[in-house]
């Protein structure tokens, strides 16, 4: 009997105790799971750390973690992987561990899981508009000490293109290089344009053209103009509709991200003129589309022109069965189009020569031709001047001269609505947009709410 | 051999429990009741990313939270899910429930069929009901279109989105309620069947004069898992809508994810979690007194 005791109590003890110690190692689980992600994460990584360690036996290699998301469909992840391990292969002292952390929004939760546990990682990509929320929270550091101190760095600075160089900034200062970045263009069905007796070869430029020939592309089985109006969606595609009924091109916010202005006139019109579109008109599918169901309905030829993403270039190019072509969002009083997409950070808090590997390591990654490559690869519009004179990009948009539009246009373009606490405002925006569409509130009175409930709150930020 | 007295036995068997419980309740500690008290803490602070510390803040963040029109429409959601869920799903689960009851040579394989929406994943399912209530080109609406109807794209209109919704969570809770509706019939004991039948009873007043009431444990039994069920399942929400249109489908769990980790609002969505956590208790309070008195088990 006391045997049988001795024997239950160290079991239980054994066991409370592990259970225990499991507890107590919470906060550092998600940095041991990172590392392990990264260490599963392909071939390409395993075998650049190989290298690393060999290189290690003579100095120390610098091990860098690197958490990036994924938003397109395709091979983003390998072409990633395989982008570290050149850059280990070049660098013996540095060991680049890739960590695909999901769409933007759970790399954001998954960054923040690190840094309570203490391990950010040392670089990572994150929406463009995560800067304000960045810096105030102390996630990344200002990037302008390394680009003063790089011999070069404003000469690659500049050559950032201005549309998207221009949602780096923070109070002046840079917190992020442009990685992979976007615009809104417009793609149109060919065939229905010529079924219907428009010149397929000239796509709607005004808001009034846009009607026009919504109508007449409209019939019992397919609408003339698609937009997703979907919480996330919605801010985005508004964002370009403002911009094209603005005075100045006044943007949704102010440029230091702490006021927005959502309730303008332009803008009030410019959100019933969707309403417009889907009720008076009745040219666009009512109520709310589906951000992803848009270019299956256009493919399906549901959809004669739609607003979307270049990124879905590669995906439209190679599934549309009919001819099809881009063109510039159709100008309000004036031509506009919102950017959007993703940077690379550098983490707060790194230790002198981490902060060094890591601005080696975004320099590697946007190094013309790479860049040109990674747009090549996934639909994104190139970030630098200097990638539209490789032969890279040269041929790319000789052989898809659709894909061109996009870079065209970025000189018409903005950032898309930036502020601090980006999420919460984006969703303020979205619910209330989502409001006036489905009937529950006028443009005027969905945008005063918006504006209201946003500038509560900033008010901290006041 | 030594002797104990009464009081050093019953001390020496408790310790052989209470060693027997503690990997549990060492679990327990840490993974429920710990995070119950921080939360509830936390609730009483601002806390948001950044923030070295939490801030001590009283009471501010409920009545903020009670104040905004977003918060009761949340609560009127979730509660309105609730209704439309639970219902119908004991209703149908205690249907197929007597319809697997059935001896046959089918038996088997329609339990299976019924129940295999339980073990699928919410996320699978939510992803694969998309292609039903998608616009214009889902199942529903192309059923619509041969009927020579207008498409009605059900997600986003803000009267269809939760009854959609709602279709779908009995499809998948149906069956997993008939377990326990089957498992109480089952134990009904034959004997007063046989009796009714012998009286003259048809198969109806057998249903409702016998089995009904002594089913009613089971029923509470179920009605509290399908309640706190209905209010657990958030990932159809995550999947379908993301709570659109105007929040239309946001339901209390996915306001709390969305306030924790979407815009890092520490402090509210632990005032929500703990919101959450007094409606839990409300609900299990009946079951928990209840137990073994008003209510005849056999």
């Amino acid at each position: 009997m006391r045997k049988k005791i001795a024997l239950v109590t160290a079991a239980g003890l054994l066991a409370s105790v592990v259970a225990l110690s499991g507890c107590g190692g919470g906060s550092n689980s998600s940095g041991g799971t990172s590392s392990a992600q990264g260490a599963a994460g392909g071939a390409g990584a395993g075998e650049s750390k190989a290298e690393g360690g060999d290189a290690a036996g003579s100095g120390e290699a610098l091990h860098l973690t690197f958490y990036y998301p994924v938003n397109v469909g395709g091979s983003a992840a390998q072409l990633i992987e395989g982008l570290c391990s050149d850059f280990n292969a070049e660098n013996p002292d540095i060991v680049v561990e890739p960590v695909y952390t999901g769409n933007y929004d759970d790399t954001v939760t998954k960054l923040q899981t690190a840094v309570q546990g203490g391990t950010p990682p040392e670089v990572f990509v994150s929406l463009a508009t995560q800067r304000f929320t960045m810096a105030s929270t102390g996630m990344a550091m200002p990037l302008d000490d390394l680009i003063a101190a790089d011999p070069d760095g404003q000469e690659y600075i500049d050559d950032f293109l201005p549309g998207f160089m221009e949602d780096s900034y923070v109070d002046g200062q840079i917190y992020s290089i442009p990685f992979q970045r976007s615009t809104m263009v417009m793609f149109y069905n060919k065939e229905a344009f010529k079924e219907v007796g428009l010149d397929p070869e000239k796509p709607p430029t005004t808001w009034d053209e846009l009607v026009e020939y919504g109508q007449k592309l409209t019939n019992e089985n397919r609408y003339g103009v698609g937009l997703a109006l979907n919480s996330g969606s919605a801010q985005w595609a508004f964002t370009g509709f403002c911009l094209q009924n603005s005075e100045n091109g006044e943007n949704l916010m102010a440029e230091d991200g702490k006021a927005v202005m959502f309730d303008t006139p332009g803008n009030i019109e410019a959100l019933q003129f969707w309403l417009d579109l889907q009720n008076k008109y009745e040219i666009m599918a009512p109520g709310i589309v589906q951000w992803t169901d848009l270019p299956t309905q256009f493919l399906a030829g549901e959809v004669a022109m739609i607003y979307h993403t270049t990124g879905n270039m590669a995906n439209i190019s190679q599934n549309a069965e009919f001819d099809f072509g881009t063109c510039f969002l159709p100008a309000g009083k004036r031509q506009g189009a919102p950017t959007g997409g993703g940077n690379f950070y550098i983490s707060n808090g790194l230790s002198e020569d981490r902060i060094q590997a890591a601005w080696k390591f975004i320099r590697f990654m946007t190094e013309p031709e790479r860049a040109a490559q990674w747009a090549l690869d996934t639909g994104y519009v190139a970030t630098r001047q200097s990638c539209f004179d490789t032969d890279l990009i040269k041929n790319y948009y000789e052989e898809l001269p659709q894909a061109k539009v996009a870079f065209e246009q970025i000189d018409v373009a903005k950032p898309e609505l930036t502020t601090y606490n980006a999420a919460e405002i984006w969703r303020i925006l979205n619910d209330n947009i989502q409001s006036a569409v489905v009937g529950d509130a006028t443009p005027e009175e969905a945008l005063k709410a918006a504006q209201e409930q946003a500038t509560e709150v900033l008010a901290e930020y006041q | 051999m030594k002797t104990y007295t009464k009081k050093q036995r019953e001390l020496k068997k408790n310790l052989v429990g209470w060693l027997l419980v503690a990997p549990s309740l060492a679990f327990m500690l840490c993974f429920t009741v710990w995070p119950i008290f921080r939360s509830i803490y936390l609730s009483l602070t601002k806390y948001r990313m950044g923030m070295a510390k939490p801030e001590w803040i009283g009471f501010e963040n409920y009545i903020n939270l009670f104040q905004s029109g977003l918060f009761w429409k949340v609560m009127g959601n979730t509660l309105y899910f609730a209704l439309i869920t639970i219902i119908p799903s004991m209703v149908v689960g205690l249907f197929l429930a007597t319809i697997v009851n059935r001896k046959s040579r089918l038996t088997g394989f329609v339990r299976t069929a019924y129940f295999y929406p339980v073990i699928m994943p919410m996320i699978a399912i939510a992803s694969i009901w998309m292609f039903i209530y998608m616009a214009k080109n889902g199942l529903w609406d192309q059923f619509l279109a041969a009927l020579g109807r207008k498409p009605m794209n059900v997600l986003s209109s803000k009267k269809t989105v939760l009854p959609a919704m709602a279709v779908m969570y009995v499809w998948k809770e149906a069956g997993y309620l008939m377990v326990f509706f089957l498992s109480g019939i089952q134990s009904i004991s034959e004997e007063v069947n046989e009796a009714a039948r012998i009286d003259g009873a048809g198969s109806w007043t057998i249903f409702h004069r016998i089995t009904l009431p002594l089913l009613a444990p089971t029923f509470l039994f179920v009605s509290t898992i399908a309640l706190t069920n209905s209010f657990k399942l958030v990932d159809h929400v995550v999947i379908m809508t993301e709570g659109a249109p105007n929040n239309a489908s946001t339901l209390l769990l996915y306001y709390i994810y969305q306030q924790g980790f979407t815009n890092f609002n520490y402090g509210v969505s632990s005032a929500l979690t703990t919101v959450m956590l007094l409606l839990l208790m409300v609900v299990a309070l009946p079951r928990f007194l209840s137990q073994d008195k008003k209510i005849h088990y056999n």
